[in-house]
């Protein structure tokens, strides 16, 4: 034991904790709990005031709550406890050597156990402007108080970091009244405790309700006027005005006094299994700290470890092993869960359940049998179960298949089983809530012959609107039909239960328009879907909102990304357009000294009448096309699910069997058409006269002019199935030909499947189907009127823009590695 | 004094749901990526089936979609999934302040011949 100090207090061990923080505080009352007379206690504060609980700072500012209900420890309760509390005082220094504290008035007070619970600090970006007045952090009670007053003379604030922290300040201050901006540098709200479908959901909540959440946005300033804060200044070049700024983008351990005392220190102060330092007098606990390697700023890890410091100074040492955590967001109206790992490690599997019409998304994260991780958005009923069974591992292979829909269902024994489940539901039990129908009604229609989930959905009408209920639906086919289900109509990708054209006229019917709102509101069950509905969705919301929708080019196939098409080494090959098939001695000589300048290995003409460049490199890409544009060509699009080439022959120009301008007319329709973006690739031809030279009948589209006009053909392809086109119909002038050309591609844009060619399509709706739709005047106006819409937002050169700098993050590389050049990193 | 941690730059410079590369001369290129939740990860960038520049390819949860076949690679293990088989190599990876650091050894480990270091 410690050297006995020439102070006497009867005969007690002296025990001094720094800080009257939660932890401290928690620590005193676990060593109290356990031997209330072992140790003479005496604890320092910073703030003037008794212990109070820091994680309702919250409810004050939001106003649901007085300072007087956070008290943890009212001054009778110190005196109680004989305990000498010296607030306002704070600890300057720690005297290892003669095991005294100096606090900042010059009074010494010696220990012979010492706890620092320093707990943590507010982490400041480093910007201009940062010290400003009206600039705050959110970590004690003057913090609000400032806070408080600003938000009386009203105004615009600014709150900086939309973690935890920071998106409960926001809450309290647009509830005081003032307009708020959450700036928050990562793409999703709260990333560390949310994926990006709940966070997402959040974002929707908080907009709904008058915040402005700008994600992805880094701050640059912080904005001064006459010695105030002015606003906030983001990378990005835009200006937010703000009477006042919360900085609310982390927090790190305070650990300056265990520091200077040559206590160990990491991150945190270093502690072990009984919160002991690196000084066997002095121990830690709380956010101040790191165990195992870890620091928490959470606070239910402080109570464990207050726990195991307890037990340690009552010489009944158990220790502290760490904690898995668990979050929830103290925003009312606002429910939000999230425990464990939901990172989507290896081997773990994700169980997802998503209820639009209640806003609700379920995601428990599943490894070997064990659940590792959850988050709850709108319903986090079942939060405290799941994280039970986090916590104690437990083998969940016997409930798995109804775990997501919570303990009552999946723990009631026989019931375990989903179908059972459904089994002994009541013939008035509610399926399908959209429509109302209940289970005798689905068991009625599935007797009545609709043996598939497509049928049910056609004749009951079960399942038919949101789709939530499929799984019920589906248990019900299974148990009235026994083993004689038919399967349903083919889904869209594993990820979601809905089809093709579900999802098209969802987004259209619920205005979807984005990604992430179409996964949450059509029940996907994957966090963030796979590479074969991403690219679709990305298309479809394109198709559906011209002009509107933010191209995801995460969600694109590489060469869609990269304007030019992968090759099996790596390197891609770039297609110059050359409208209707011509080109000119200028555009060939800067076809030549391209290929020369990047080293293009092989230059071949291709089927679609232009002039491929291969073995590019993706660095090489923008200048390239820079050298390309400069001679007036711009991207062929010859990687793209879009409009390829329109190939001719020569027409009534120059051969003696032209019946029409077949170039000029292919020239005019690629420039009509060039940009638009397809379910998949699109080819056109003009052919002057049936012998067809340009091969117009194997194409999507293709047109031969006969002598009294053109006749149009669809649905050709010269690929893996060879197709020749149906004869659409027959039109006398070029410009209906145009405008049946623009009308055609308006309605294989808008109705065909991800990655259809218009041939599968035709023969999957019928040609007489398109002929009729083709065949009234008005809606052909009105096809190529919504053509001519959305090209107005596509034709853009894609290259241009990259030669221009855009997306140079694409192109680049990260870093290089020249070992033998290498500078040191650290 | 050279670290074991290669500081390769700011987190912020890959975009979530993206990947960037890394050329190392004299070995393999590898490919760091970034997921939707913001977690890093770095692999040697070539597909295990035909070499395929992974990091070219669409990225879904922790796993990567190679651009030229369509196998998916773990992002953790760096094992194809699903039917497939087959592993690339991946390369211990940090996010400390914010920078990424790969593990020094393992990105000059994957040299053609050994360097002075």
């Amino acid at each position: 034991m410690n050297a006995p100090q020439n102070f006497d207090r009867g005969g007690r061990e002296r025990l001094v904790v720094i800080g009257n923080g939660m932890a401290g505080c928690r620590a005193v009352e676990e060593v109290l709990a356990r031997d209330p007379d072992r140790y003479d206690i005496t604890i320092f504060g910073a703030e003037p005031r008794v212990n109070y609980n820091r994680i309702m700072l919250s409810p004050v500012l939001a106003g649901e709550k007085q300072f007087d209900d956070i008290v943890i420890n009212p001054p009778e309760w110190y005196a109680a406890n004989d305990i000498t509390l010296i607030s306002g005082d704070p600890v300057e220094r720690i005297d290892r050597e003669r095991q005294t504290v100096v606090a900042a008035s010059g009074r010494v007070e010696p220990y012979d156990r010492l706890i620092i619970a320093t707990g943590s600090d507010p982490f400041i970006i480093p910007v201009p402007g940062k010290d400003l007045p009206g600039v705050v952090t959110f970590r004690d009670l003057d913090d609000v108080n400032k806070m408080l007053a600003a938000a009386d003379a009203g105004g615009d604030a600014v709150v900086i970091g939309g973690g935890l922290l920071g998106l409960e300040a926001a809450h309290g201050l647009s509830l005081r009244g003032m307009k708020v901006t959450v700036v928050h540098l990562m793409p999703t709200l709260m990333e560390r405790q949310l994926d990006e479908a709940a966070g997402w959901l959040l974002k929707e909540e908080l907009e709904r309700r008058g915040q402005t959440i700008l994600t992805g946005a880094d701050t640059e300033a912080i904005l001064e006027r006459n010695g105030h804060v002015a606003g906030v200044r983001l990378k990005d070049g835009r200006d937010i005005s703000a009477d006042l700024v919360v900085m609310a983008v982390g927090i790190r351990p305070n650990t300056l006094l265990a520091k200077s005392a040559g206590v160990e220190v990491e991150r945190g102060i270093v502690v072990d299994d009984h919160m002991v330092t690196s000084d066997p007098a002095i121990l830690a606990v709380g956010e101040c700290v790191q165990h195992r390697g870890t620091c928490y700023g959470l606070v239910a890890p402080l109570w464990e470890m207050c726990r195991a410091l307890a037990d340690f100074l009552c010489e009944s040492p158990t220790g502290y092993s760490g904690s898995v955590t668990s979050t929830k967001l103290k925003v009312s109206g606002i429910d939000l869960f999230s425990a464990g790992d939901f990172s989507g490690s290896d081997g773990s599997e994700d169980i997802v359940m998503r209820d639009a019409s209640r806003g609700i998304y379920k995601r428990v994260v599943v490894r070997d049998n064990r659940v590792i991780g959850a988050v709850l958005y709108g319903d986090t009923g079942e939060g405290s179960w799941y994280f039970d069974l986090l916590k104690k591992g437990e083998d969940i292979s016997d409930v798995r298949e109804a775990l997501i829909f919570g303990q009552a269902f999946a723990m009631g024994g026989a019931l375990a089983d989903p179908n059972a489940a459904v089994a002994a539901l009541s013939d008035e039990a509610e399926i399908c809530g959209c429509n109302g129908v209940s289970k005798g009604q689905v068991v009625a229609c599935i007797e009545g012959g609709a043996y598939s989930l497509d049928a049910v959905r056609s004749t009951c009408k079960a399942s038919a609107s949101c789709g939530s209920c499929t799984g019920l639906v589906e248990s019900l086919l299974a148990l009235t039909l026994g083993a004689e289900v038919k399967s349903g109509p083919k889904t869209m990708c594993k990820c979601t239960s809905f089809t093709h054209d579900d999802v098209r006229r969802l987004i259209l019917e619920k205005q979807l328009r984005a990604i992430p709102q179409v996964m949450q509101e059509l029940h996907w069950t994957t966090p963030d879907g796979c590479a074969s509905c991403r690219p679709a969705l990305n298309y479809y919301l394109l198709c559906a909102w011209p002009g509107e929708y933010e191209d995801d080019q995460k969600s694109r196939f590489v060469n869609e990304r990269l304007h030019a098409n992968i090759q099996k080494d790596g390197t891609y090959s770039v297609v110059p357009r050359m409208w209707g098939g011509l080109t000119n001695p200028k555009e060939l000589r800067a076809i030549a000294d391209a290929a020369e300048k990047y080293g293009a290995r092989t230059v071949k003409v291709t089927g679609g009448q232009r002039i491929d460049l291969f073995g590019i490199h993706k660095e090489d890409l923008p200048a390239i096309w820079a050298d390309l544009n400069a001679a007036g060509m711009v991207s062929g699009h010859a990687y793209g699910k879009a409009l390829r080439t329109v190939k001719t022959c020569v027409g009534s120009e120059w051969c003696r069997f032209g019946t029409q301008d077949s170039t000029g007319l292919g020239v005019k329709i690629e420039h009509a058409t060039w940009g638009s973006w397809m379910p998949h690739k699109f080819k056109i031809a003009v052919s002057g006269c049936p012998r067809n030279c340009a091969e117009a009948t194997i194409k999507d589209f293709g047109i031969i002019c006969v002598d009294s006009g053109y006749e149009l053909h669809v649905g050709g392809n010269g690929g893996i199935h060879l197709r020749g086109t149906d004869l659409l119909c027959k039109v006398e002038t070029e410009e209906q030909a145009m405008e049946m050309c623009g009308a055609f591609i308006q309605l294989y844009r808008e109705e065909a499947h991800y990655l259809e060619r218009t041939a599968p399509w035709i023969e999957r709706v019928g040609i007489e189907s398109v002929r009729q739709r083709l065949a009234d005047a008005e809606e052909v106006r009105k096809l190529a009127a919504r053509f001519r819409l959305s090209q107005k937002y596509s034709q853009h050169d894609p290259w241009a823009e990259r030669a221009g700098g855009k997306r140079a993050d694409l192109h680049a590389h990260i870093a290089q590695v020249r070992p033998l050049q290498m500078e040191p990193a650290e | 004094m050279i670290g074991k941690w290669l500081d390769i730059g700011p987190v912020t410079q890959i975009e979530p749901g993206t990947a960037r590369t890394l050329p190392v001369e004299g070995g393999e290129e590898i490919a760091v990526f970034r997921t939707m939740n913001g977690d890093c990860y770095a692999l040697v960038n070539k597909c295990p089936h035909k070499q395929g520049p992974l990091s070219q390819g669409i990225v879904h949860g922790a796993v990567v979609t190679c651009p030229l076949h369509n196998w998916n690679i773990s992002l953790m293990t760096g094992e194809a999934l699903g039917d497939d088989k087959g592993c690339v190599p991946t390369i211990p990876l940090k996010v400390d302040g914010g920078r990424i650091f790969l593990l020094r050894e393992a990105v000059l480990g994957r040299q053609a011949a050994p360097q002075a270091a």
